[in-house]
């Protein structure tokens, strides 16, 4: 029993280095590991939806169609799940604080088309240019191909000809 | 005699946290009845069981309560292992006791500053919270997040330590606990602290077990149980574990229990990193729920026991999954223990059962 018994702590206070940050002039470095924003490597990601179909909240969007993988990131709640189901591990985590946002948008990621590897190797056996090969099937996906097709392209290198970032996180 | 008037308390007070109605029925200065009504921030949460599949749901249940996060996360996962009959590998539940008994200290050091501050020593309060961030600082490192970590997965965890996250937790963990029984002598020999809680909200032993309370708010009636003493999971790789009591039955008590079982965590995390066996952190589960399956879970919460069940259907959603929280169990022992007391004193006993309402209500 006694009083006085926080006295040596907050006295012991008066002579320390303040706890707190004088934010905003002061930022707190995000440290490694920390849980951000998800990012979509666009050389990488097949779009086969499996991150959309995972999506707890529903925040992810692939559209094979019109080549784009998009993210709300006012859905999203940075579980991290689309990252443990991406067979091509082409998502990640970027440690990053949320900044306040001015209005509300959603990012989208434009995804370029890759050459198929298995027709790639025979087109090289048979001497064909793979760079003509890739513009045919950019037009075959056009013409409204079924998306399958997709799943052929595992492994395959990108062209990078019809990467188109302007929106890219 | 004086007349009887119904005093509200609630839902929103200086006090709360969290939103749940008191009707006190007093006369004069003391609390003839409490009448306790919740409702406020009900979501259905487990009704979602049948529209996310049981991986999806882990990220639902953690967010259950900002507070008890990492242990409804880690209560959902192994009540879905025991339904699959999945073995979690030994780095993994050495992973989740350590994080789950990290949730405690913050959950506790938290309690404590709304204790203080419900007493009214802001300065106390203020210590306690400054200390909490040490260990959010350490969630935040080790898990990537600071409230909610998403670490937690059907089979295992997500995210390992390495050595040099475990030498800088063992540092942290040092610091905290020389600052830490520094501040918890102002809980426990500060007499302003005495004189507000010594005998106030008391309840014994014999009624404590008959109104089912559970956690910190029962042993500090004297009833010594704990699930971790149950030894499940990964409790049940450590040496010694003996649930700390208080037959005193008052908020004194109360928070004396709480004050010691934040350092009986540190103790937990300290032998738990010692002996960190190496090894994987995940299974691959394959597969979904039999139909007609079904399994049980206990997870002792900062707040006390909370029982999970769970029901498949043969797909991978699953038919049912229930939670009874620590709360929902002690509101009946708040209610009694309200009756007789001042009315200046209400508030100190509603925060003393550290009423978690998020839970409650789901």
């Amino acid at each position: 029993m006694g009083f006085f018994k926080l006295g040596s702590m907050t006295m012991g206070s008066l002579f320390k280095e303040p706890s707190t940050l004088r934010y905003p002039f002061e930022t707190k470095e995000p440290p490694a590991g920390l849980k951000g924003r998800i990012v979509n490597d666009k050389d990488s990601c097949i779009l086969c939806g499996a991150c959309m179909r995972a999506c707890t909240t529903g925040a992810i969007a692939v559209d094979r169609k019109g080549r784009t993988w998009s993210i709300n990131p006012y859905r999203c709640v940075q579980c991290g799940y689309c990252i443990t189901v991406c067979p091509k591990k082409c998502l990640s985590m970027n440690p990053h604080y949320s900044e306040a946002a001015r209005e509300k948008k959603i990012r989208i990621v434009n995804v370029p088309e890759h050459p198929k590897p298995a027709r790639a190797k025979a087109d090289a056996a048979k001497g064909v240019d793979a760079g003509a090969k890739a513009g045919e099937e950019a037009a075959a996906a056009k013409a409204g191909q079924k998306a399958t097709a997709v799943k052929d392209a595992e492994g395959a290198e990108t062209n990078g000809a019809a990467g188109k970032d302007a929106a890219e996180n | 005699m004086g007349k009887q008037t119904i005093i509200p308390f609630g839902p929103q007070h200086p006090v709360l946290p969290e939103p749940i109605h008191l009707d006190l029925v007093v006369e004069d200065e003391t609390v003839i009845e409490a009448v306790p009504q919740i409702g406020f921030i009900h979501r259905g949460l487990e009704r979602l069981v049948q529209t996310k599949d049981y991986n999806q749901f882990v990220y639902v249940a953690e967010r259950i309560c900002g507070i008890c996060a990492f242990g409804h996360s880690m209560g959902y996962a192994e009540t879905v292992e025991n339904l699959m009959g999945v073995e979690v590998p030994t780095r993994a539940q050495y992973l989740r006791v350590i994080w789950h008994e990290m949730s405690r200290v913050h959950s506790h050091t938290l309690w404590l500053g709304l204790a203080a501050d419900a007493f009214g020593f802001e300065s106390l309060f203020m210590h306690a919270w400054r200390l909490r961030e040490k260990i959010l600082d350490v969630f935040e490192r080790t898990t990537g997040g600071r409230v909610i970590f998403s670490v937690v997965k059907v089979g295992g965890v997500t995210r390992d330590l390495d050595d040099q996250q475990i030498d800088y937790m063992k540092s942290v963990f040092a610091d905290f606990r020389a600052e830490y029984t520094k501040l918890i002598r102002a809980f426990l020999d500060d007499s302003s602290v005495k004189n507000r809680t010594v005998g106030v909200g008391t309840i014994s032993r014999a009624d404590a077990v008959n109104l089912g309370m559970v956690g910190p708010f029962l042993r500090a009636s004297g009833e010594p149980y704990d699930v971790r003493m149950l030894g499940s999971n990964g409790y049940g790789e450590l040496e010694h574990f003996e649930p700390i009591t208080d037959d005193q039955g008052d908020c004194y008590a109360r928070i004396r229990v709480r004050c010691e079982e934040v350092l009986q965590a540190l103790d937990i995390i300290d032998e738990m990193l010692a002996k960190l066996p190496a090894g994987d952190i995940a299974v691959k589960v394959k597969g979904a729920p039999k139909a007609g399956s079904e399994a049980c879970n206990l997870v002792e919460q900062p707040r006390g026991e909370c029982y999970y069940y769970a029901k498949g259907n043969g797909t991978k959603y699953l038919d049912r999954m229930r939670m009874r929280t620590p709360t929902s169990q002690n509101l009946a022992g708040m209610a009694a223990t309200l009756k007789g007391c001042d009315v200046a004193d209400v508030n100190m006993i509603v925060l003393t059962i550290d009423p978690c309402i998020s839970c409650t209500e789901r």
